[in-house]
């Protein structure tokens, strides 16, 4: 287009020559306006709750000798609570996934006298203090409670051990579970079931082999998210499980007995490899939900 | 989804729909119904005396208090962010929308650690405060800090993804009129927010007025003074006053359903003026 | 009278627009044509103060805007997709410019029930002054975008693809609407597009942009009659662009001999389908027909020349007079040809 004929441009003559570029910084260039104070606040609040608080903890773990951290990793007492939050959390999520995707599956699926009912309460573990579900629990499983007396004679204990733990856990994880997957089931085209049933798909064929992938990465998402909770959550968690050393004591807890020792030092090593944890989880979350977004970007 | 021609059996989806309700019965109701049922086991009367203690009522008025201070704080911090967040382009916001979201992958316990060890008497300031005469852990403002802390991220991410989804041609609409960007953010943006910041705030003070693990960790539990009421509720169970306990914990749980309601009923009767995440 | 010199504006590497000149005199409507990404919706933010310039001076009435924000401009901006206050009623939206204007030159509360009522009967929207937003048509959210614009009594009415979310009929009919309204008021406007029809039906200038440049500025007439450059040849009217030799002044083509301001060397002809004379074929064929279609008053003729090329012709078609069958053999001679260098 270069060898064109010239392009008329301007209409009208006696133009001033370009004028020179004028600077703006780039708070200037902004139109809509509140930026420099919205971006203070945010900024300004983020550091002095999150950021500044967290990096103290970090720097603080930083300073410990390396024989230090040796002891504290090495201590069996910190490895059984480990096992317990990490492995109690594990066995917790999977639990979650199962229940969660049932419950999402009927709620999205099955209009049924009540189910808007049952659709609010799901989030009654987000919304119930973590010490009231605590109580109520442990309650609800020591031996002569409503469930507890159930369990003893068929010879299961539930609450003071490892196993009231997970129970905590799953009580406190399950919206995650069902409010990931329950989205994307809702999105999931008719079609694409129907088209299945033309290619001569069973429903159990159906259900494997074109419901169950589409909904994975969001399966996934929601195990993970009730994994991340299940990990740190506390006050749920010690009033069932009987915080026996060694056998029903979370890390959690540790840490908390350890700063009531004024074992700064042991309390800060724990946390430090907690929130390591949390971020690595984090950071798998995020990639399982880039994955479910891939998926259902996909579809449409 | 309204076509069902190519369902599963009857029987399948009966016993589906059975096995949810016992999940829910099971796992979500009955310790529901146990609080109650605790709360009240020795009638009501002794129920209603149980809440009048003094501790009781001291713990209920420190955590009205503390929901009162941070639930605005991350109010304010939440509009800013979300409209600094939307409003604008800039470089890291997704790096700043994930450390908005941090707090909710930290355990509580450790929420309320790096306040200790910030300002605990052998934390980093605590010399400094202590030569001042100041405290802020086992006192009111660690409590504050510390549910600041755990609620950060609550108002902003219902604030974000929506005032994504609005865009931002009515501000500039409103600038072109005239509108100053004060009049702008009350008029225009507000208004187009304010079911999804009500369930922001909500979902906030629910937490703020729950909060165990982190608070429990920078209060010190002194009876009156900094108990909020989980706190108290776990002094009550451990001293074996289950009828106390449950009845605190029963205000807690009331706290809890009413929230829920209220949640459920702007999602049934604003779901449009929520993100699109929080249409189910 | 508006004035902009020099504006540049830049996206990361992606230029927007590349150091535009234009000025648009008052009391004109002005058209932005140019396809997707050609600048021309940058260019109305700019003026608008919605999006500000990397360099180049903005002037409205000969006082220096560039700097001056949105808010001051006293411009009136119509969103493409009206962007509606959506809590707010139609009357609401209409009042909206006059309410926040500083209390001192805030008109009082029954001069702007007065002024929004003159308003939304101005646009035929007089019975729906309590409705919302999304109980509206397209149209009518249309309109009331506009009443809401013209409240503030802009002196300037930008519009982005004002007719672009709304379907065929009700598109014809508000352009016209539009066009009344623009000479009743006496208003400048400038609104962006990319349907050519649109462009040369409503406004008094055309300007085509591509690519963050001007291509051409001139009335419709103009720019239909005498494109500037290939661009703008192709981008109005369906042109038939053919490959052509230019050799001392004459462009050889297909057999012909066509008069060419271009250098020697391979060039691009542009013909538009209507430029075509059909002339009896028995004094010598050079093209053939593959299909006919009637086209109402017109005949539509997909034609191959002789050297290969295919064009498209349309001529007129009386009624009864026969289809010519596939096959046959054409005499064509073009009306006007506009030769350009061909370049990359």
């Amino acid at each position: 287009m270069t060898a064109s004929p010239p392009l008329q441009t301007v209409q009208g003559a006696g133009h001033d020559p370009a004028p020179a570029p004028r600077r703006r910084s780039l708070l200037r260039r902004q139109v809509i306006p509140g930026f420099t104070l919205s971006m203070g606040i945010t900024l300004g609040w983020l550091s002095l709750i999150v950021l500044i608080p967290l990096a103290g903890l970090v720097i603080r773990a930083s300073g410990l000798p390396l024989d230090r951290w040796i002891t504290v990793l090495t201590d069996t007492r910190l490895l059984a609570a480990l096992r317990l939050s990490f492995g109690g959390a594990l066995i917790a999520a999977l639990i979650n996934g199962v229940l969660g995707l049932i419950v999402a599956w009927v709620l999205v699926r099955y209009p049924f006298p009540g189910r808007k009912l049952i659709d609010a309460m799901i989030d009654l573990p987000f919304a119930l203090p973590t010490a009231v579900a605590g109580i109520a629990l442990s309650a609800l499983y020591a031996p002569n409670g409503w469930l507890g007396s159930l369990l003893t004679p068929l010879g299961i204990k539930v609450a003071f051990t490892p196993l009231g733990a997970v129970v905590a856990m799953v009580f406190i994880g399950l919206p995650f579970a069902v409010r990931t997957v329950q989205p994307v089931l809702e999105d999931i085209d008719v079609e694409l079931e129907e088209a299945a049933a033309c290619l001569g798909a069973s429903r159990r064929q159906t259900f494997w082999m074109v419901q169950l992938p589409t909904i994975a990465p969001a399966l996934a998402t929601g195990v993970s998210l009730a994994f991340a909770r299940a990990v740190g959550e506390y006050g749920s968690v010690i009033f069932i499980a009987g915080n026996l050393p060694r056998v029903s004591e979370i890390a959690p807890l540790l840490i908390v007995t350890r700063l009531e020792q004024y074992d700064y030092v042991g309390a800060t090593a724990i946390a430090t490899i907690m929130l390591a944890a949390s971020f690595a989880l984090l950071l798998v979350v995020n990639i399982l939900q880039k994955w479910n977004r891939d998926r259902q970007g996909g579809t449409r | 989804m309204s076509k069902r021609s190519l369902r599963e059996h009857s029987a399948t989806r009966l016993s589906l729909v059975a096995l949810t309700v016992a999940i829910i019965l099971l796992f979500l109701l009955l310790p529901l119904a146990q609080v109650l049922q605790q709360a009240f086991a020795k009638g009501p009367a002794v129920f209603w005396q149980s809440l009048q203690g003094e501790d009781t009522i001291a713990a209920i008025r420190l955590t009205l208090l503390v929901a009162a201070i941070s639930v605005p704080l991350n109010l304010v911090f939440g509009l800013a962010a979300s409209w600094a967040i939307t409003k604008f382009d800039f470089p890291g916001k997704s790096l700043l929308v994930s450390l908005i979201d941090l707090p909710f992958s930290v355990s509580p316990v450790i929420s309320g650690l790096i306040y200790v060890l910030l300002f605990g008497a052998h934390g980093f300031f605590g010399p400094w405060l202590i030569e001042h005469d100041l405290k802020i852990i086992f006192a009111v403002p660690g409590i504050v800090l510390a549910t600041v802390f755990v609620t950060f991220p609550f108002v902003a991410r219902e604030l974000i993804p929506l005032m994504e989804e609005q865009g931002r041609e009515e501000e500039e609409a409103a600038l072109v009129l005239g509108a100053s960007g004060l009049r702008t953010f009350w008029s225009v943006t507000l208004p187009n927010v304010k079911w999804a910041l009500l369930y922001g705030v909500l979902l906030c003070n629910a937490r703020a007025m729950g909060e165990f693990g982190a608070v429990s960790v920078v209060s010190g539990h002194i009876r009156g003074l900094t108990n909020t009421m989980p706190l108290h509720v776990e002094i009550l169970y451990n001293e074996y006053d289950f009828v106390g306990a449950f009845a605190v914990a029963s205000v807690l749980a009331l706290l809890a359903l009413v929230t829920l309601g209220i949640k459920s009923a702007v999602e049934w009767w604003h779901r449009d003026e929520l993100a699109a995440t929080r249409r189910h | 009278m508006i004035d902009l010199q020099q504006i540049h504006k830049t996206f990361g590497a992606f230029t927007a627009l590349d150091h535009v000149s234009l000025s648009i005199p008052r009391g004109r409507m002005v058209a932005l044509l140019g396809p997707s990404g050609s600048g021309k919706t940058t260019l109305l933010r700019i003026i608008a103060g919605l999006e500000h310039a990397d360099g180049g001076t903005i002037r409205l009435d000969g006082q220096d805007a560039t700097d001056l924000s949105a808010r001051d401009r006293r411009i009136g901006f119509v969103f493409q997709h009206y962007a509606l206050f959506r809590h707010m009623t139609v009357a609401d939206n209409v009042a909206f410019g006059l309410k926040v204007r500083p209390r001192d030159s805030r008109p009082s509360k029954s001069e702007i029930t007065d002024r929004v009522n003159t308003l939304l009967k101005l646009v035929h929207l007089d019975g729906l002054a309590g409705r919302y937003p999304t109980q509206l048509s397209g149209g009518q959210r249309q309109r009331v975008a506009l009443a809401r614009a013209l409240a503030v009594e802009p002196r300037l009415l930008l519009l982005d693809e004002p007719f672009g979310a709304l379907d065929a009929q009700v598109r014809k009919d508000l352009r016209r609407w539009m066009r009344r309204l623009h000479d009743d008021m006496g208003l400048t406007s400038v609104f962006v597009t990319h349907d050519q029809e649109e462009a040369l039906e409503l406004a008094d200038d055309v300007v085509v942009m591509s690519q963050g440049r001007i291509e051409q500025i001139g009335t419709p007439a103009d720019i239909y009659d005498n494109p500037a450059t290939p661009f703008v040849y192709q981008f109005l009217g369906n042109a038939t662009r053919l490959t052509a030799t230019v050799q001392g002044g004459t462009a050889h083509l297909n057999g012909w001999q066509l008069p060419a301001t271009a250098p020697d060397g391979p060039a691009v002809a542009f013909i538009r389908p209507h430029d075509w004379t059909l002339e009896d074929a028995a004094t010598g064929a050079n093209a053939t027909l593959r299909h006919a279609s009637v086209l109402g008053s017109s005949l539509r003729l997909d034609v191959t020349l002789q050297d290969g090329q295919d064009i498209e012709v349309d001529i007129r078609r009386d009624a009864g007079q026969a289809v010519p069958a596939a096959g046959s053999a054409l005499r064509l001679t073009p009306n006007r040809v506009a030769v350009f260098p061909a370049t990359a």
